[in-house]
């Protein structure tokens, strides 16, 4: 068995961690690319969503590279992603590749069903044996997603302009090539000292929420980046869902029935009353958390034709006007037209640092006023 | 109380308006999809919506000023285990946040996925609006849920909710007969779809829909697939399309999406691939604000030609290009 998986932002430094322990044979997919972008399209549905075109577009890559056996999870409703291996099945079984896809979800089929699966990835072995492996993958994908959380804080505000995205580029190049946990490790606490080390300037910066669904705000080909983005125009930005976080909340938690605690659910309950799929609720709930937090503004991501974030965009104008939040949405598909979408960031930013300013101003006044 | 013609109004009219004038009130129901509603859909709805929402955000300001409360439910699933779109689930939400001056709105949840013994006491949480006898909310409900098995049992008889809704009269079977496929919401608006059946009627074409055939076809059919499909509307297509597969007593299939629907991008994906394996010809209509009358006529016009001459000529066109 050769295996492989899609990518998802630091997603496959979880799995490379977790093959790496249990000494599986694996394709780490090329990184998400407009090559990989254009095999997924030419292949899917036409309005099927983006990450299913990027999920194919990196089998299909794979695949070529040797790969045979497909590890996704997968869910049961009522976003679209539940369907998804059953799509990826059909669609390389047209194209004539026979790889085997292996969804891990609990389905109708029962536990045994996950049991038999997860069975694959140990070699028949207990599953036991798997405990080790996943809590060292974990505590991987919490440092990465650590390390990407660093980056955001200092790249607005480092003196040096440009030293924060060479400690990344760097990383990032290295991690493809590490062979064993260990050097993985000591790869990722050297590059969060790095950036600890990075000098920062001591100012008070405009502060942006990412939002919007999950898949789009973390695999950085599919958001151009927004993070370095808005971060090399001075401005913070910080992003609402972490891939370790949820699964801390959703597998972890649930697995040890300890109650979260649901802020967001809480804060969106004026506008959205229950829970309605995929990332909507944490769209509308964590919007009104960072306009509460003192946020200068929010952008929400997500792809074309996504169904539980169109419902959170036709409700996003009645939070923007309860709390004079500015917002800018950003819907993604194929057609990349890389320029427009920066011009539109452009204004936003451009338009959140003058508010600020303006509102700065305002304050001074009042403040001269008072004393006079 | 007014009801918006649009979305799951072709499904469980007969349902809501049992139920409501049992209890006493007027139902008004907004005007059949126009223009004008389309105009308003697209004015207060997000731009990334499906046609079928915009029209739904049409059909409920069309009802502004004319009723004393809307009914809006929150459907989030209509049967065990199993999920209806999630724009549904939001619908109330996305109403609220975007249209002005909104009577009173009937929220109901619907939520069936886990038992279905909540639907009893949805009915009551939403009679009790109208009334505080609790005895005839439940003898109202017991007599919607009869209309209801009503009207489903009168489908699957063959009379296709187009004859109810619009009063067509199907042709004489002699001509090709097609199933026509996809959520019932764009079969049935005949202005979002163009007056479809009124068109295929004229071309002396039988049509048959998933409504048409027996549930238990349709359960049989769908447990086939390898994993469930959680959403129902999407089961009952898939479902057909399956049996239709098996049967082959159908000329052609004809699956009718609107743009930007995210679970017809996967249904009839699946289903064309079926079909095509079981060399069945498919084709997929798709619909949106803008469809201007002449495109669609030549694109239907164009697959029941290539019907007619695959079934007179015995060289047996291919069904794929």
């Amino acid at each position: 068995m050769i295996a492989t998986f899609p990518h998802m932002g630091n997603i496959y430094i979880m799995v490379k961690t977790l093959f790496d322990e249990m000494g599986i044979d694996y394709v780490l997919p090329p990184k998400c690319s407009k090559k990989t972008l254009e095999i997924g399209a030419k292949y899917s549905p036409e309005m099927a969503c983006l990450p299913l075109k990027i999920n194919i577009g990196n089998f299909i890559e794979s695949i070529e590279k040797g790969a045979d056996t497909i590890f996704i999870t997968g869910a049961c409703g009522p976003c679209r992603f539940g369907y998804y291996a059953e799509m990826h099945r059909e669609i390389l079984r047209d194209l004539g590749y026979d790889a085997e896809v292996v969804a891990l979800e609990i389905n109708e089929k029962g536990l045994k069903d996950l049991i038999a699966k997860l069975k694959k990835l140990t070699g028949g072995k207990k599953l036991a044996s798997l405990a080790k492996p996943l809590f060292k993958a974990y505590k991987a994908l919490c440092m990465a997603d650590k390390i990407d959380e660093l980056s955001y804080q200092t790249r607005p505000l480092e003196i040096t302009k440009g030293q924060t995205d060479k400690v990344i580029d760097d990383y990032r190049n290295k991690l493809l090539e590490t062979k064993s946990v260990k050097e993985t490790f000591e790869l990722m606490r050297d590059t969060e000292q790095r950036l600890l080390n990075i000098e920062l300037e001591r100012k008070d910066t405009v502060k942006v929420g990412i939002v919007g669904e999950i898949y789009t705000l973390i695999e950085p080909f599919t958001n151009l980046h927004i993070e370095k983005i808005l971060g090399n125009m001075g401005i913070t930005a910080h992003r609402s869902l972490y891939i370790s976080q949820w699964i801390k909340e959703h597998i972890i938690k649930q697995g040890l029935h300890i109650k979260s605690k649901k802020e967001f659910a809480v804060a969106a309950k004026p506008y959205l009353k229950t829970h309605i799929g995929g990332h909507a609720l944490e769209t509308i709930g964590n919007s009104v958390l960072y306009a509460r937090g003192g946020y200068d503004g929010v952008v929400q991501i997500y792809p074309l034709t996504c169904m539980p974030e169109i419902v959170a965009d036709g409700i996003m104008p009645a939070v923007r006007k309860d709390y004079d939040l500015p917002s800018l949405t950003l819907v993604m598909d194929e057609i990349t037209g890389e320029a427009g979408y920066l011009t539109r960031i452009d204004a936003f930013a451009d338009m959140l640092i003058r508010r600020k300013q303006l509102r700065e101003e305002k304050k001074k006044n009042e403040v001269l006023l008072l004393r006079h | 109380m007014g009801i918006p013609r649009a979305l799951l109004y072709y499904e469980y009219y007969p349902l809501w308006k049992t139920f409501f004038e049992e209890l006493g009130a007027e139902v008004v129901l907004s005007a059949k999809t126009n223009k004008k509603i389309i105009e308003s859909g697209l004015t207060y709805c997000v731009n990334e919506a499906c046609l079928p929402v915009k029209i739904f955000h049409g059909a409920v300001s069309d009802l502004i000023g004319k009723v004393d409360c809307v009914f809006l439910p929150r459907i989030i699933s209509v049967a065990k285990r199993e999920y209806i779109c999630p724009k549904f689930s939001g619908l109330p939400d996305m109403i609220r946040s975007s249209l002005p001056n909104l009577p009173p709105v009937i929220d109901t949840e619907i939520k069936l996925r886990l038992s279905d013994k909540t639907l009893k006491e949805a009915f009551i949480y939403t009679g009790k609006f109208i009334t505080d006898n609790i005895a005839k909310i439940i003898k109202a409900y017991h007599k919607a849920l009869r209309a209801h098995g009503d009207f489903v049992a009168k489908t699957q008889k063959g009379v296709l909710p187009a004859q109810i809704f619009d009063g067509y009269r199907p042709p004489q079977p002699k001509g090709l007969k097609i199933a026509v496929v996809g959520h019932i919401y764009n079969l049935f608006d005949s202005y979002a779809n163009n007056n479809l059946f009124k068109r295929l009627y004229q071309n002396d074409i039988s049509v048959i829909t998933p409504e048409t055939l027996q549930t238990k076809i349709i359960d049989e059919s769908a447990d086939k697939l390898n994993k469930k499909l959680f959403w129902s509307f999407a089961r009952k297509i898939m479902g057909a399309v399956i049996h239709f597969t098996q049967t082959k007593d159908i000329d052609g299939v004809m699956y009718i999406m609107s743009f930007g629907c995210g679970i017809d991008s996967f249904i009839a994906d699946l289903c064309e691939r079926k079909l095509k394996r079981a060399n069945i010809p498919f084709y997929l209509l798709v619909i949106d604000e803008h469809s201007g009358e002449a495109g669609l006529d030549t694109r239907i016009e164009a697959f029941v030609d290539m019907l007619k001459r695959r079934k007179t000529n015995d060289s047996d066109l291919s069904a794929h290009g």
